[in-house]
């Protein structure tokens, strides 16, 4: 009983603070947004209403957290990103009234927000009336009847009881506690009403498929992008390394041809210079290779790549490698796992200035967990354009996720998890 | 000396072959795939293994893992190691029972076959040969800490070499300079990092990488 006080006082709380603050949100808001939409003609309202409407998302955004936190309602947040190389100044603002004007989701805000200050205005209310209202009765009974009347007529009403005098105020207490007692079952549910009603406008209908395309169009693009630039890379370091020592290599050798029955002692000297050029062409090779895909990942695995790459960090940390795996991921999952925990020790071996390193390496509940904790000053964020950005985005291929906790002075944790099944 | 030869690759068997038997070895058998090397080491009793990391019908390590096998049976087997790349953890793994006789080097030390042939020898002697990327790796980790630390540019230097396997004569040589300075540095070193001197040229080396894995995970 006490729990079912409580959360009845606390929704009819909420809807209070709903239904004053959404009324004069909304209506503000809106009057706002019609003006600046109907200016945009003049050109004034291009500059005005990316402005106007980012205050009309932060006031949708802030509806979406407290219906997931009060009620457990979720609803999806759908808007279109911008494009990364948007440019700044009055171009870029024209540009982004533009995409923000082609967004559904932003013409689903402004539809909403006269519906939120009637029907969701109501419906914020009636929870918090149902707990309210009553204590209006007890008054009443209580003796502020004898402000409204001197008991010869009617001088109030309260709901349906016309209050005339101690008899009828009496009645208005017992209306009061019927109320209280509906308002203790039914305003968390009146509450939850209210957050429905704004999901059904502002949600589209097929929201999280929506929004699980989004996100997959975004991944795809990166790791379309990240596998072009690898194969660019590639293709350079074969054309301005190996290939062209084996080049002069061959160069060499026909020279040497001519030279060995003429001038013996320059030919074993080209000899010589042939053989260095072979061990460098091969050493660039390898070099490749390890950016590729590194042989001990491919020989041993993942546990033992880790292992082997932290006993090559050019300075003496300690890192302990803990692997708990029963089998191997898929090839690009693993692939994707060691150079994501390779950046995450170079990281701290870089920038935190660790002493020592502790790598776990887990696969529990179908995630690969890898977590990368150190001992250094802490500090670190994902920051765009960043080394976190970049695990975060080859992760991001395969639904994995990055999380971080670095205060300032230390320690650094970073977890990776990616879903995945190990053979 | 009889060589049992693994290499998968028919180019780089056959100048093995070529070079090995140019240096009057006598090739035992040479073989492609795992399962032959584990049969050829048991039944042909050689003095020598040269072996490549990647081998069939897996094409991991399947080399190393025969080596490592076939040491268990025979302890003491002298195995060099080929690869197309070096990793401390695989040299940390031959080098771990302790008992000598292994070597771990690069494919492209072949280059200088008086290098390489030497490498096999020391090996069949007991003794060792590192690749020289493994070891300046350990050196260059190492360097930071305080015993280490303490030692001079030059003993830092001597202190690789050995590392490798080399013996006095051949340090002394590469660092042209007298055998007698050589034997100077090495009981410097020894004394710096606390080991009791020995003649081995084995167990020092093993002494060296022991005390250079301290501490490392």
């Amino acid at each position: 009983m006490g729990t079912r006080v409580r959360s009845a006082a606390v929704a009819g709380l909420r809807g209070l603070v709903l239904a004053v603050a959404g009324l004069a949100g909304s209506i503000a808001l809106f009057v706002l947004s019609v003006l600046s939409i109907a200016f945009v003609v003049l050109g004034v309202g291009a500059l005005t209403t990316p402005w106007v409407l980012g205050l009309v998302r932060h006031w949708a955004n802030w509806r979406r957290v407290v219906a997931a936190e009060w009620c457990g309602v979720r609803i999806p947040a759908t808007y279109r990103p911008f494009p990364d190389d948007l440019r700044g100044g009055v171009v870029g603002q024209a540009e982004r009234c533009r995409l923000m004007l082609a967004d559904p989701a932003t013409w689903r805000d402004l539809r909403w927000l006269p519906v939120d200050m009637t029907a969701g205005f109501v419906t914020a209310l009636l929870p918090a009336a149902l707990i309210v209202y009553p204590l209006e009765g007890y008054a009443l009974a209580a003796g502020l009847w004898r402000v409204f009347t001197d008991g010869t007529y009617v001088g109030w009403w309260y709901g349906f009881v016309p209050v005339s005098g101690q008899g009828t105020a009496l009645l208005a207490a017992l209306l009061g506690t019927a109320l209280l007692a509906t308002g203790l079952f039914v305003a968390p549910a009146l509450l939850r009403v209210h957050f429905l009603l704004t999901r059904s406008v502002i949600a589209p209908a097929d929201g999280e498929l929506a929004e699980r395309v989004r996100v997959l169009t975004e991944t795809r693009r990166d790791a379309v992008d990240t596998s072009a630039a690898e194969l660019r890379r590639i293709e350079r370091d074969l054309h301005d390394g190996a290939q062209a020592r084996l080049v002069a290599m061959g160069m060499d050798l026909g020279t040497i041809e001519a030279l060995i029955e003429k001038d013996p002692a320059r030919a074993k000297e080209m000899v010589a210079r042939a053989r260095r050029s072979s061990a460098e062409a091969l050493t660039e090779l390898r070099d490749l290779v390890r950016g590729i895909h590194p042989p001990v990942l491919a020989e041993r695995g993942l546990g033992d790549a880790v292992r082997a790459l932290a006993l090559r960090l050019p300075v003496a940390t300690e890192v302990e490698v803990a692997v708990e795996l029963a089998g191997r991921p898929q090839a690009p999952v693993e692939a994707a796992a060691y150079f994501a925990a390779g950046e995450a020790l170079a990281n701290a071996v870089k920038h935190a200035g660790a002493d020592r390193i502790w790598v776990d390496i887990a696969h529990i509940d179908g995630m690969l967990r890898i977590s990368v904790t150190d001992d250094g000053k802490g500090g670190a964020a994902v920051a765009p354009g960043g080394g976190l950005a970049g695990i975060e985005r080859r992760l991001g291929t395969f639904d994995g996720v990055l999380a971080v906790s670095s205060p300032a002075g230390g320690p650094t944790m970073v977890t990776m998890e990616i879903p995945c099944v190990l053979s | 000396m009889r060589v049992v030869l693994a290499e998968d690759l028919f180019l780089l068997r056959d100048g093995l072959v070529r070079m090995l038997q140019a240096y009057d070895f006598e090739i035992a058998a040479a073989v492609e795939s795992g399962p032959e090397l584990t049969k050829a080491l048991a039944e042909l009793n050689p003095d020598v293994a040269v072996v490549d990391v990647r081998l069939p019908p897996s094409h991991t390590d399947e080399g190393l893992q025969c080596a490592l096998a076939a040491r268990r049976e025979r302890p003491g087997l002298p195995v060099l190691v080929l690869s197309q790349h070096v990793e401390q953890l695989y040299a940390r793994e031959l080098l771990a029972d302790g008992t000598g006789g292994v070597g771990y080097l690069l494919k492209d030390r072949v280059f200088d076959a008086d290098q390489f042939i030497d490498a096999v020898r020391r090996v069949a002697a007991g003794g060792t040969a590192m690749d020289p990327t493994v070891i300046k790796e350990l050196l260059s980790r190492r360097a930071a800490d305080p015993p280490l630390g303490g030692l001079t540019p030059r003993e830092l230097e001597v202190l690789g070499l050995m590392a490798q396997g080399r013996s006095n004569a051949a340090i002394a040589a590469e660092l042209v300079v007298t055998e007698r300075a050589i034997a100077k540095h090495t009981s410097n070193i020894f004394a710096k990092l606390g080991l009791p001197v020995s003649d081995d040229d084995n167990r020092r080396v093993l002494a060296v990488l022991a005390y250079l894995d301290r501490g490392a995970a």
